[in-house]
């Protein structure tokens, strides 16, 4: 009886799991869906940081999260990258990037975007445009109070990434 | 003392003030224009073109970098004015140009320096004032790496290039030992930012047979052939803005009537935005045509875009 039980109550707990689970990454509510993909950490495209200290001083996890989306909000009104900006899934972008650099820092996050080169294929970034976003990136860590030496250990795991974004 | 120098400087340096003048109406037009041409220009990030060196090129104050001058990205232009002074206890070093950075791969530079002797000229026989003058006409090439964005290897950017210069006084340069008053340096310069160390370093091989750079002619009775140099810079990113760090240049000691001397520098370098910076060092040139000891203050500005 007892076995019985404990098998049901086992199925059940499946069946419930199952139908809480979150969306793929690929299908989030709020967001545009797009073309499924592999999930992997290996996607954000770099190495995290071996040690805390770097991401206590953004912030933690709520520090990242200001500092994208004031990374975002800077983007949008930046005349520099409207033209990229404005066709994109804002709410989307702004969880992959919170994401990605809290992943990067070696925060207690998974990445669940896609990788560098097919996230920003057919976008023709160009290496003007990705070195405005760095500044605003940039920006928003000065008003986040993150000091200089932290932001550089950021940005040396972002520059390589150039190779892939930037198209043209 | 202190005001008394700023006095020299500011009065001696005639074409100090004169380009500080043209530099101060190329920055009244470039930010006149950066707004409506945003996305077409000025697309790399700050100090990354280096400051301008005293031969012109894009690099610290005394060597040329890797780095092309200029803000200018792939896809885009650079450009810039300078003004630099240097005042030493014996003479004035003075120089100015411009320079373009072209799709961050081709640097092209004109420089013109001076070198006053003042007062020391009429101890040399040369005459109260006596000044050489030098056309320095640079070409540097980006040909390998990437000193910004290759975080995730060793591997530095590396440029070659080459000045042509011309001195205005053979008949002076001949009277010391000088084999030629015209002559060609060549480089290759590799430099390399550790971002993740908020460092810059470079190393430059010159081959060059310039006496003080040329403004003691090329070549001379104790040797006349090319002979390669080793320039070396280090830098610490204090912010964005502001690089300060050191150089050291060794030279070729060619002329018998008087010993060369390496130069050193102490350096911090300023961009107040990409339309303008200020370098400021202190400068060791040692021992230059028989008198000793030629350390003083080196202020440069640069503008452009």
């Amino acid at each position: 009886m007892r076995t019985i039980f404990g098998l049901t109550l086992g199925a059940l707990l499946v069946l419930t799991s199952t139908a809480v689970a979150q969306p793929a990454p690929w299908a989030q509510p709020g967001e545009e869906p797009i073309d499924p993909y592999a999930v992997t950490d290996a996607n954000a495209g770099a190495e995290p940081l071996a040690e805390g200290a770097v991401f206590a001083a953004f912030g933690g996890v709520e520090g990242v999260s200001r500092i994208i989306d004031d990374l975002v909000d800077r983007s949008v009104r930046d005349p520099r990258l409207e033209e990229i900006f404005k066709p994109t899934d804002l709410v989307r972008l702004r969880r992959t990037l919170k994401e990605q650099v809290c992943f990067i820092l070696g925060g207690p996050c998974a990445y669940t975007g896609r990788d560098m080169a097919s996230s920003h294929k057919d976008l023709g970034v160009t290496t003007a445009e990705f070195n405005a976003l760095v500044e605003n990136l940039q920006g928003a860590m000065d008003d986040a109070g993150v000091p200089f030496r932290a932001q550089n250990r950021l940005l040396a795991k972002l520059a390589p990434m150039k190779d892939d974004v930037v198209e043209r | 003392m202190a005001s008394g120098l700023a006095q020299r400087i500011i009065s001696g340096g005639s074409l100090f003030r004169q380009l500080a003048a043209v530099t101060g109406l190329w920055l009244a037009f470039t930010a006149g224009t950066a707004g409506a041409q945003e996305t077409e220009r000025s697309g790399k990030l700050l100090l990354t073109g280096g400051v301008s060196s005293i031969e012109g090129a894009g690099g610290g104050g005394l060597a040329p970098w890797a780095l092309i001058t200029g803000y200018g990205a792939a896809g885009q232009v650079g450009a810039n004015l300078h003004a630099t002074v240097a005042e030493l206890p014996d003479y004035q070093f003075r120089s100015g140009g411009i320079a373009l950075g072209l799709q961050d791969r081709l640097e092209l530079s004109y420089a013109r320096q001076s070198f006053d002797t003042g007062a020391t000229g009429a101890r040399l026989g040369l005459g109260q004032g006596f000044t050489f003058r030098q056309d320095v006409v640079g070409a540097k090439l980006r040909v390998l790496g990437d000193a910004v964005y290759d975080q995730d290897r060793w591997t530095p950017q590396v440029a070659i290039g080459a000045q042509w210069k011309s001195n205005d006084q053979p008949g002076v340069i001949a009277a010391i030992g000088g084999r030629d008053h015209e002559g060609v340096d060549y480089y290759v310069a590799a430099t390399k930012i550790l971002l993740d160390h908020s460092l810059l370093l470079n190393g430059t091989v010159r081959a060059t047979r310039a006496n003080q750079g040329g403004l003691l002619g090329f070549g001379g009775d104790r040797n006349d052939d090319y002979s390669l140099q080793f320039e070396g810079s280090a830098g610490v990113l204090l912010n964005k803005r502001l690089l300060v760090g050191a150089e050291y240049r060794t030279k070729p000691d060619n002329l018998g009537f008087a010993q060369e001397d390496d130069w050193f520098d102490l350096f911090a370098a300023y961009a107040v935005n990409k339309n303008l910076s200020i370098t400021a060092a202190y400068a060791d040139l040692g021992d230059i045509a028989t008198f000793e000891d030629q350390r003083g203050l080196y202020l440069s500005i640069q503008a452009g875009f």
